[in-house]
Parts: structure tokens; C-alpha cells; sequence
């Protein structure tokens, strides 16, 4: 018998979520690594923010930020960022049918249409920027 | 290679025990039931409480996928009990608990008085303006128009979804996921007006923008409602009304 129990006083049992609770499922861990790897896209957007107001002090800083930046460990590291960005974007732009739900119409547009218009536009703006980057 | 079909005779199942009036902290009590192949888990508790013991407690009723009462973990996985085989979980034991994110009163049954409270909260019902009269006849509606909330009045209710998600068992204020769906439900049928007043609920923190798209909810639905959907959706709309609002502040809508 349960001593603390009182006839007609319901005794509720509540479950403590554990710290680890995204351990326990798969599709929890991959939500909380595509939530982690967002903070490496802040890190990209700082670097090349970093770099457009380096421009604007001068050629010798800009000639420093160089030679930071081509350190081989800066590159490992940069080329490891580089992959966790594209999982970030990639499970990213994988749910955007999710909450783009397109009618023209009277008829819905098929999700693999919005999805490969996401992707149609990240193709196209990476063209661009590696055009301005490496061919200009 | 000869292939053998192994039809185990009996099935182990470890169900989860709160009696408290017997116990402070949960036991799980083991049962030896009959494996049928037509057995669906439902039977399977039924065969306990018949035969092997009277007091064990779990919600029930269609035995079709309807009812949307007999919600469980099955060996962790929210399930609705009367639709999955025991042959989908051998060879056991299965371990059979109440629904996560529910306080539990007894046994397999939770306590969902706080989901029923926010159902109520975001008007899952048809809202107007002004009512037409009633010689002015039905309210009509195209196929298409039917088809573009059609998915969503599907939920029966079940709460597997709240059992899935994480953001509702680590903040309970959180509207959740088939609450969400039944406002978007409504906000989608062409006979609705009412959006504007379901958004005063749900564009607060705890409404649509406390979901982070964990896309569980959807995973578990035995009904295919998909309300990680329905939420992301209303959170496009909530944006571009903000955006319009904004841009022109003087239209009202």
C-alpha cells in the first residue's frame, strides 16, 4: 500500500523528460543536428561580413585577412563548415513543401515542383556568386 | 535454403502499472497472451484484463481507427492499439506504456484534460460573420474547395502526435500539433470566416511559433493529417499577413 494515497485524491504520475530525450530517437537526433548546424551558418555569414568591412579598411588589412584565411588549418576547418552548411541546407530546403503549398487554380502544384525550385534557386545563386568570385 | 515460418505460440508483453494506492513510482507487470496473427495489440490487452488480470486500466472503444481512445507506446512508439498487428512487433517482449506528455491518473490512461482545453481554444467549429438564413439554403462548395481542408479534418483526436512531439512534453503550454491542424482545418474551408479570431491564439508564443518542426507529429498520424504541415503553413501565412499589415496598414484584413 501506498501510504501518501488518499481514497478520492488522484495521485498523478508525471515523467521527467531526460536531457538526452533526442538520443532515444533517430529522427530527433537529426532535428537537433540540423538545428546545431545553424550556428555554423552564422559563423559563415559573420566570416564574409568580416571580410566586406575589411575591404573598407585598406589593402594591407585585406592582404592580412588573406593569409589568415589560407592557413591550411583555417581551410580544413572551413571546408568541415562547408559540409555542415550544405546538411543544414539540404534538410532545409527538403522541408519546404512542407509549408509552401502552392494552387494555381484550381489544382495544387506537386510538391517535387516546389521542392526542385528551391533547388533550381540555390543552382542559380551559386552560379552567380561563383561567377563574381572566380570568373570575373 | 529452406524457409521456415516461425508462428511463436505466445507473445511476451510488458505493460506499464501505476496503481496508486499500491505504488508511488511505476512497475511494469509482464503478461504470457496467445499470439494470433489477426491480433491486433487491443486484443492483446483485452486478453489480460479478461483472463489474466481484472484491474489493469486502458482506454478503448471502435476497435476501428476511429475513436481515436486507445493511443499507447508500443515498445516506444506512439500507436493507436486497435491498428497494429502484434505480429508488426515480435518477437517481443512488447512493452506497452500510456502515452508520453500525459500525467497518468492509472495504468495505460492519461490525463488529456489539457489538450481538450486548448481543442476549445482555438474554435475548431465553423465561425461567421453573419449567419445566412436558413431559406437562403447551404453554404456550397466546389471539390477543390473541399479538397484544401479535407486532409486536415481527418485527426480523430488521438493525441499520438502531442506523444511525439518534444517541444510539448518539455513545454505543456504549447498549443501543439492536432490542435494547430483543427484551427488550419477550419481557417481552410471556404465557409469559414474566422481566421482573424483563431489568430489572436495562435500567432502567440505558445501557438505556432513554439513548434521547431521537429516533423514527429506527422510521422506518428494514423490518419495522414500531417499537422507539421498545417503548422508550417500557418506560419507562412502569419508572416505574409505581418509583412502586408506592414506594407499596407491601412487595408484591413
Amino acid at each position: 500500500m501506498n501510504p501518501g494515497y488518499r481514497l478520492y485524491y488522484p495521485r498523478w504520475y508525471r515523467k521527467r523528460v531526460p536531457i538526452f530525450w533526442w538520443l532515444h530517437k533517430r529522427s530527433y537526433a537529426v532535428f537537433i543536428a540540423r538545428e546545431l548546424t545553424s550556428v555554423f551558418v552564422v559563423y559563415a555569414v559573420a566570416v564574409v561580413v568580416a571580410l566586406v568591412l575589411t575591404l573598407n579598411k585598406g589593402e594591407p588589412a585585406w592582404e592580412a585577412a588573406m593569409s589568415r584565411l589560407s592557413h591550411p588549418l583555417v581551410i580544413t576547418a572551413h571546408v568541415l563548415v562547408l559540409f555542415v552548411i550544405l546538411f543544414h541546407t539540404i534538410t532545409w530546403l527538403n522541408l519546404a513543401p512542407m509549408a509552401i503549398v502552392v494552387k494555381l487554380g484550381d489544382r495544387k502544384v506537386p510538391p517535387t515542383a516546389v521542392l526542385i525550385g528551391h533547388y533550381g534557386a540555390w543552382f542559380a545563386c551559386s552560379v552567380v556568386v561563383a561567377w563574381l568570385l572566380l570568373w570575373r | 535454403m529452406s524457409e521456415t515460418l516461425t508462428v511463436p505460440e505466445t507473445v511476451i508483453l510488458e505493460v506499464f502499472r501505476y496503481r496508486p494506492e499500491v505504488e508511488s513510482e511505476p512497475t511494469f507487470d509482464s503478461f504470457e497472451v496467445p499470439f494470433h496473427p489477426e491480433w491486433m495489440i487491443l486484443d492483446a490487452l483485452n486478453y489480460i484484463k479478461d483472463d489474466l488480470d481484472g484491474s489493469l486500466s486502458y482506454r478503448w472503444a471502435c476497435r476501428m481507427g476511429v475513436c481515436g481512445s486507445c493511443g499507447m507506446l508500443a515498445n516506444g512508439q506512439p500507436v493507436l492499439t486497435c491498428a497494429t498487428y502484434l505480429e508488426s512487433l515480435l518477437p517481443g517482449p512488447i512493452r506497452i506504456e500510456p502515452l508520453e506528455g500525459f500525467p497518468v491518473i492509472r495504468d495505460l490512461v492519461g490525463d488529456i484534460g489539457d489538450f481538450m482545453n486548448k481543442l476549445s481554444d482555438v474554435k475548431p467549429w465553423l465561425i461567421r460573420d453573419e449567419e445566412k438564413p436558413v431559406e437562403d439554403g447551404e453554404y456550397l462548395q466546389t471539390p477543390s474547395q473541399l479538397a484544401d481542408y479535407k486532409q486536415y479534418s481527418m485527426c480523430i483526436n488521438c493525441m499520438l502526435c502531442y506523444s511525439a512531439c518534444p517541444v510539448y512534453r518539455l513545454e505543456p503550454e504549447f498549443i501543439g500539433p492536432a490542435a494547430i491542424a483543427l484551427a488550419q482545418r477550419y481557417n481552410l474551408d471556404s465557409r469559414d470566416e474566422g481566421a482573424e479570431e483563431r489568430m489572436d491564439v495562435l500567432s502567440q508564443h505558445d501557438g505556432i511559433w513554439g513548434c521547431t518542426l521537429v516533423g514527429e507529429c506527422t510521422e506518428v498520424c494514423p490518419k495522414g493529417v500531417d499537422p507539421a504541415g498545417a503548422i508550417q503553413r500557418y506560419k507562412v501565412s502569419a508572416t505574409m499577413d505581418y509583412f502586408k499589415s506592414l506594407l499596407m496598414p491601412r487595408s484591413s484584413s
